[in-house]
């Protein structure tokens, strides 16, 4: 296995996905929890280029960006697969991590956080989401019938989104306009390893709600 | 029934000014896999393109048995794993593998949006002196990149051309029209010594040398671009 650790912040979704692939593959790790206004040394001499988390560190080899970590992680450990076996579907789980992180995580931040108020950003993320929910049509998970790369990338509409709505009253991901994704979060927070990988929801809602007062809407 | 094989149809959907329908094109020319080019029309941009990539309705989008495969990154991975046979496009060894998909995410995320800044959105003096800046950081970070990649050798990908030097080597023709353009050189002998080289040795490369354009050809498309971005913002 040789000596893993993970240099992140508990309440991050990029961090989450790595403790994620990690325990599905039952690998040890430690995590180092960093403090993002005052950044390790360490951290800054493994990611001198974005001197951002997460970083994976295997047996002194770093690797940063969280995409690359979780193929670094399939590749280098058996076990669970995250990603299919299929040449074709794997580039299909690809695709769907690259849009989810390009497109849907910066139109979800606007929308739920950053710009709040701001109508448009709202109905723009919502057409990205409609296309991650048809893509879901008759599947429990992105990856079939088990977690696979897709799902552990849309971690952040699985558990934190839900939870900025429960503190701001955003209604964007609701069962009403997104069964599918609703219905696949549900699966996706039952999985034990996954509430393992995440942060309580009190911890959590608790820094959702100082982290908005001390950031009002643009 | 004879089995069919994996090198059979294959199309290609993309652009010759693209630099990320080069990187394809010189991809499937390096693993010599023979295939349809079709030239996307653009304006109105063609019922094929908007049926096969309705997410980002962008070329180039790989056709293998009709399947379409959409975003190069995507694509380049698709290839190397079902041609197997010869030369490989990602390293062996899985480190190796992830510093290469790093610094990937890097040229398209950074390098290549701080080209596009200099050469297409940047207007006035004081936005063009800090797009050129920052270019010119980014490519000394992708020196830097070549040195550890390269370990020594021709190319980022060792002995032979790989993923990165497709990755990176897509956008010469539109990095050296943005020299031309802007009047400054972004690789020099003095400050990006392996860059030089490095483009002097993959630019001969037969696989390369039929796709990346002179920039002089690619003139017409980027004021093409300049004059959709400025319709879009007035």
């Amino acid at each position: 296995m040789g000596e893993v650790k993970v240099f992140g912040v508990r309440r991050s979704p990029y961090s989450c996905r790595v403790e994620i692939a990690l325990k599905l593959k039952g690998i040890k790790y430690d995590f180092i929890e960093e403090d993002l206004s005052n950044k390790s040394p360490l951290l800054l001499k493994y990611n001198p280029v974005h001197k951002k988390i997460p970083v994976l560190v295997h047996n002194e080899n770093p690797i940063a960006e969280s995409l690359v970590i979780l193929e670094y992680i399939e590749e280098t450990w058996k076990g669970t697969p995250i990603l299919p076996e299929d040449p074709y579907q794997r580039a299909m789980a690809r695709f769907w991590s690259k849009f989810i992180d390009e497109k849907c995580m910066p139109a979800l931040l606007k929308a739920a956080v950053k710009e709040r108020e701001n109508k448009k950003a709202i109905e723009e993320a919502a057409e990205l989401l409609k296309i991650l929910e048809n893509e879901l049509e008759g599947k429990k998970f992105f990856g079939g019938d088990n977690i696979g790369l897709v799902d552990i990338v849309a971690d952040f509409i699985g558990y934190w989104l839900g939870l900025i709505q429960h503190v701001t009253g955003l209604e964007l991901l609701t069962k009403e306009k997104f069964p599918n994704l609703c219905e696949w979060s549900h699966e996706f927070l039952s999985s034990s390893i996954v509430k393992e990988s995440f942060p309580p929801s009190d911890h959590l809602l608790e820094y959702i709600r100082s982290w908005l007062s001390a950031n009002p809407s643009k | 029934m004879a089995a069919s094989s994996t090198a059979d149809d294959v199309k290609l959907l993309g652009g010759w000014p693209s630099p990320f329908s080069n990187r394809i094109q010189i991809a499937l020319n390096l693993k010599s896999i023979p295939y349809d080019f079709i030239e996307e029309t653009f304006t109105p941009k063609s019922h094929l393109l908007l049926k096969s990539n309705p997410v980002h309705k962008q070329i180039p989008v790989l056709f293998h048995h009709d399947k379409p495969i959409c975003e190069s990154i995507v694509i380049l991975q698709y290839i190397d794993e079902v041609w197997t046979k010869g030369q490989s496009l990602l390293p062996s060894d899985s480190y190796d593998r992830a510093i290469a998909r790093f610094w990937a995410a890097y040229i398209d995320d950074k390098w290549f949006p701080s080209l596009r800044q200099l050469t297409i959105f940047a207007q006035g003096e004081d936005a063009i002196s800090a797009a050129l800046k920052q270019i010119v950081e980014a490519t000394a970070v992708v020196e830097g990149a070549f040195a550890d990649c390269s370990k020594g050798k021709a190319y980022f990908g060792g002995d032979k051309i790989g993923y990165l030097d497709l990755v990176f080597g897509c956008f010469l023709g539109w990095l050296r029209l943005a020299e031309k353009v802007v009047g400054v050189d972004l690789l020099t002998e003095t400050k990006t010594p392996g860059l030089v080289g490095w483009v002097e040795r993959f630019s001969s490369n037969d696989a390369v040398k039929s796709v990346i354009q002179e920039p002089e050809k690619l003139m017409e498309t980027l004021e093409f671009l300049k004059a959709m971005f400025n319709a879009s913002t007035t």
